[in-house]
């Protein structure tokens, strides 16, 4: 951290990069950069950025069309031996064996990297401690959490101290804990020198890189510390406070207007991101306030992405104004949770799970992967069968009238679940007629969909073939085809880019203004903000729920006045871990 | 160049512990490599057979002789069939049709006649062409048994009251029980399941899972990677070899005649080239369940269909005949069954050998070419 960044050698120099897969757009063109020692340099971008196949290519596993690649001074092209024989690389799901136990995955890659006998004894140890796996050297690798087996996955990369090492994504599947232990360990890394590459979807990892490579469907957006691309937003991004009356609405009606870029929920209030900082006395004017409700906030590295790839789409969702609006109804809230538990045999994967969401609300269950929101989710639209506890959708009891509270319901699964050899259109009748829909209604609806979801151009497109943001549009036209009541999204946007992340929260809160009820799984902390409230789910239990708001208010202290959604979590946890033991 | 070689002898074991390790504890090896090798084999010791013990037939005589009736008592005395007589094929038309019978044999009016005038007198064998076996079989020893009773006439009639016994013959398999030549063809598949199934699955498990990319960033080469998978499943397709054959000589009593040692020589050449054929397909699907299929339709459906484990090649046309010419199993089985029911017979398992290993060279080839340490 001393060295200024110009003293700190490049160890990686990209020039040109062109790879290609088959006939398709090129999965990188033409990205040029450095990579240099010393430093956590952070590969940021959605899926489909190409984040994989350039550190793949760094690796020598691949090669490039065009271009050159020099790792630690040798030609990846034709000198990939020697670069293996000096990297360390963690590919995505760590590259463990899971039926090995930790100590014989460790005692594998110490023979692949040929590190001396007489020097294991110390190097295990110290790894071992590093990643705290002492005590279980005997666990197989597959038996271990999710931040475990990335530990691990690390432990095995750094067998012989490299000079390069590669991390694929590796804050992908573990709590928010781990990730910042992670992420401890490897700055301590760069102390040593060691040059560290960080591929991650989450913008909020790329804030705490020293330097990152921004891309976006192959192509290199911005190089430099992340300081560079937040400035170009700096004096334009506003917290709108304070607001009286519906912010779902507000948000839509600003998203309208030429002077903001960008906005997006943030609990109570609204971020927005204005287009020069003498537009924010019209914002307020058109916002209905006083100049003083809209407060300066610190620019982050998603807004100043979401700023370079041209703004957020406009506020206005076709979808949700052609939707007729629910009536009010009785007052019973449309989706109700009591006591649902799930065991799979000694296992307890949710337990005790309570909460109701009224007529119009967005409520999301936030907690890492394996946690139970899925278990959750899954209990209550009639996927899962609850060992205890009752589940209720629109009133219907989902123990006995299933299908009733299913009809009900749309339902969009994580990874977007379509039939990929069946063409936009097939998906569109073919989950027309699950939900029920014949006739002219169906034919009518169809129709709509694919106007709404501009998806008419694609129409007889296979939907493995769409590109990801068409396929999450797709995706949800068929769980919304049949207008349900109540929305259950299992990680509606983890992936997706900003602006198809925007453009479907606009959908959803134009849809929740109609009378719409929401539930949604999350890991995403700003996705969070978005809910109304929120229960944060942790080894199976709630160990809180309210509004984003009040859950932050409950961590703040005097040294951090103004936590964010991840600081909530991580101080949640390790309260009701502290309750635990 | 010395620590060079170490290291790589150091990885290659290293690499084989790891594979030892994951089959041991891996229940989907455990279960291509010993339990579906048994089922296979009490399917076909006990199950499959193609013997036909005393297949029914309706003897229909249309005229009552000494000389027919002598004939109906011969068929009668046979061990093959068991005889309805009747005098009109009507009657056993429907039974025919309806599968009671295997076929109708029919002594024509003026058989007597005409084996008096020596003119060769013919008997009619109606079968159902929809089972061919059955038909192949009644139309065998139909023809079988009658010219053994014409030789015993003849027989009879030249040397008086001294009648010659002739006796038909079978060599090396003189029970003519299909269990003893099944049981050393199903060795072969096994030996395919274990050499193409399980490794192209257990390979392209490391393409799915991620770890092959992990090891392909380390020093180790794709000599070695391969390597690594070859050494433990040769070694686990013998010992699952050797589990059918202990099990075959002394469950199924199946005769073993030739020596241990043509036994193993046999099998290693042959796992050369399903191992081969293996880490092809793996290298080219990295998916496990195209692996799988493509297992199955290039390896263990040849060796099934088309290696003469259960069709005669010969009795094939003509160019499935020349297609069953790239089933390695083809020259195993015939080596094998020679091992269990002849005896060594070197010259025939040398050249089965050598193609074989020549086989499973072009196979490894190509195999290596493919997982040059590319991912794409």
């Amino acid at each position: 951290m001393t060295a200024s960044a110009a003293e700190r050698p490049v160890l990686v120099h990209l020039d040109g990069i062109v790879k290609r897969f088959g006939a398709d757009a090129p999965a990188l063109d033409g990205v040029s950069g450095d990579i240099r020692g010393g430093e956590i340099t952070g590969l940021v971008g959605p899926d489909g950025a190409g984040k994989t196949t350039l550190i793949r290519l760094m690796t020598g596993l691949m090669r490039p069309e065009a271009g050159s690649i020099s790792v630690l001074g040798h030609d990846a092209r034709t000198e990939a031996p020697a670069i293996q024989a000096a990297i360390g690389y963690m590919p995505q799901r760590f590259g463990l064996y899971e039926d090995l136990s930790v100590q014989e995955n460790l005692d594998l890659y110490a023979d692949m990297r040929g590190l001396p006998r007489r020097e294991r004894p110390a190097v295990f140890d110290e790894l071992l401690t590093f990643t705290d796996l002492k005590r279980f050297t005997d666990r197989l690798a597959g038996k271990l959490s999710g931040g475990m087996k990335q530990k691990l996955g690390l432990a095995c990369a750094l067998i012989r101290k490299p000079r390069l090492l590669l991390l694929d994504e590796p804050g992908v599947g573990v709590d928010p804990i781990s990730r910042r232990e992670l992420w401890k360990m490897v700055e301590n890394l760069t102390a040593e020198g060691i040059g560290v590459v960080w591929s991650t979807a989450y913008l909020d990892e790329a804030e705490a890189c020293d330097r990152v490579l921004l891309m976006n469907v192959g192509k290199l957006l911005y190089a430099g510390p992340p300081a560079g691309l937040t400035g170009r937003v700096e004096g334009r991004v506003r917290r709108l406070t304070g607001i009286e009356g519906s912010r779902r609405k507000l948000l839509a009606r600003l998203l309208d207007e030429d002077a903001v870029v960008d906005g997006v929920i943030q609990g109570e209030a609204i971020r927005l991101v204005l287009a020069d900082k003498a537009a924010a006395d019209g914002v307020a004017r058109a916002a209905g306030t006083d100049a003083a409700s809209l407060v300066a906030a610190a620019p982050r590295f998603e807004d100043a992405f979401v700023d370079m790839l041209g703004g957020g789409p406009g506020g206005r969702s076709a979808l949700a104004e052609a939707q007729a609006p629910r009536e009010a109804g009785n007052g019973r809230p449309v989706i109700e949770a009591h006591g649902l538990t799930k065991r799979f045999g000694d296992f307890t994967a949710a337990d005790r799970i309570s909460f109701d969401i009224p007529r119009g609300q967005i409520f999301g269950l936030l907690g890492p992967n394996g946690a139970g929101k899925s278990t959750t989710f899954k209990m209550l639209c009639g996927l899962l069968k609850p060992t205890e506890g009752e589940g209720r959708v629109a009133g219907f009891d989902l123990r006995r009238d299933a299908a009733e509270a299913r009809n009900r319901l749309g339902y969009m699964a994580q990874k977007f679940s379509l039939y990929g050899d069946l063409s936009v259109s097939q998906n569109l009748d073919f989950f027309a007629g699950v939900y029920g829909l014949s006739g002219k209604r169906r034919r009518e609806r169809i129709a709509m969909m694919l106007d709404i979801f501009d998806l008419k151009p694609h129409a007889s497109m296979s939907a493995k073939d769409l590109p990801l943001g068409l396929k999450q549009r797709l995706a949800l036209a068929a769980a919304v085809m049949h207008e349900p009541e109540a929305l259950f999204l299992d990680e509606p946007t983890s992936g997706v880019d900003p602006i198809t992340r925007r453009e479907f929260w606009t959908h959803i809160n134009g849809l929740v203004e109609k009378g719409v009820t929401v539930l949604v799984t999350t890991h995403f902390m700003d996705e969070a903000e978005y809910c109304d409230r929120i229960s944060l789910i942790y080894r199976g239990k709630s160990i809180a729920l309210g509004s984003p708001d009040e859950l932050k208010a409950k961590v703040a202290t005097a040294e951090r006045p103004d936590p964010t959604m991840e600081d909530a979590f991580i101080a949640l946890i390790e309260a009701s871990e502290g309750e635990a033991t | 160049m010395t620590s060079y070689r170490r290291g790589r002898a150091r990885r290659l074991l290293a690499l084989i512990r790891k594979e030892s390790h994951q089959i041991v504890r891996d229940p989907s090896s455990i279960l291509i490599a010993l339990v579906l090798p048994l089922i296979l084999l009490f399917l076909f010791g006990y199950g499959v057979s193609l013997d036909t013990a005393r297949t029914r037939v309706g003897l229909v005589l249309e005229e009552t002789t000494p000389v027919t009736l002598d004939l109906a008592a011969s068929f009668r005395a046979s061990r093959y069939f068991d005889v309805a007589i009747g005098h009109d094929r009507r009657d056993f038309a429907d039974d025919l049709v309806e599968s009671r019978i295997g076929g109708i044999l029919v002594v024509p009016a003026g058989f007597t006649a005409d084996l008096a005038a020596a003119r060769h007198p013919a008997v009619q064998v109606i079968v159902d062409g929809a089972d061919p076996n059955t038909a192949n079989f009644v139309q065998g020893y139909t023809a079988g048994t009658v010219s053994t009773w014409e030789a015993q006439r003849a027989a009879e009639r030249a040397l008086n009251a001294t009648p010659l016994r002739i006796e038909q013959r079978f060599w090396f398999n003189p029970e003519l029980k299909s269990r003893n030549f099944l049981v050393p063809g199903s060795i072969a598949i096994v030996m395919t399941l274990v050499g193409t199934l399980l490794t192209s699955m257990v390979i392209a498990r490391e393409w799915e899972r991620g770890t092959m990319e992990a090891m392909m960033a380390t020093p180790v080469t794709a000599w070695e990677l391969l390597a690594g998978k070859i050494v433990p499943y040769f070694l686990l397709g013998l010992a699952s070899m050797s589990l059918c054959v202990g099990l075959a000589v002394f469950l199924f009593g199946v005769p073993f005649r030739g020596s241990v040692v043509a036994l193993y020589a046999l099998s290693a050449a042959f796992l050369m080239p399903a191992l081969g054929q293996g880490l092809l397909i793996s290298a080219v699907t990295k998916n496990q369940f195209l692996a799988s299929q493509l297992a199955l339709l290039s390896g263990f459906l040849p060796s099934f269909l088309l290696s003469g484990f259960i069709f005669e090649i010969n009795s094939m046309p003509l160019p499935i005949q020349y297609i069953s010419m790239i089933v390695p199993a083809r020259y195993l089985i015939p080596s094998l069954q020679s091992v269990f029911l002849a005896g060594d017979i070197w010259p025939m398992f040398l050249r089965s050998m050598l193609i074989l290993i020549g086989f499973g060279l072009v196979l490894f080839a190509i195999a290596i070419r493919k997982t040059a340490k590319r991912i794409a």
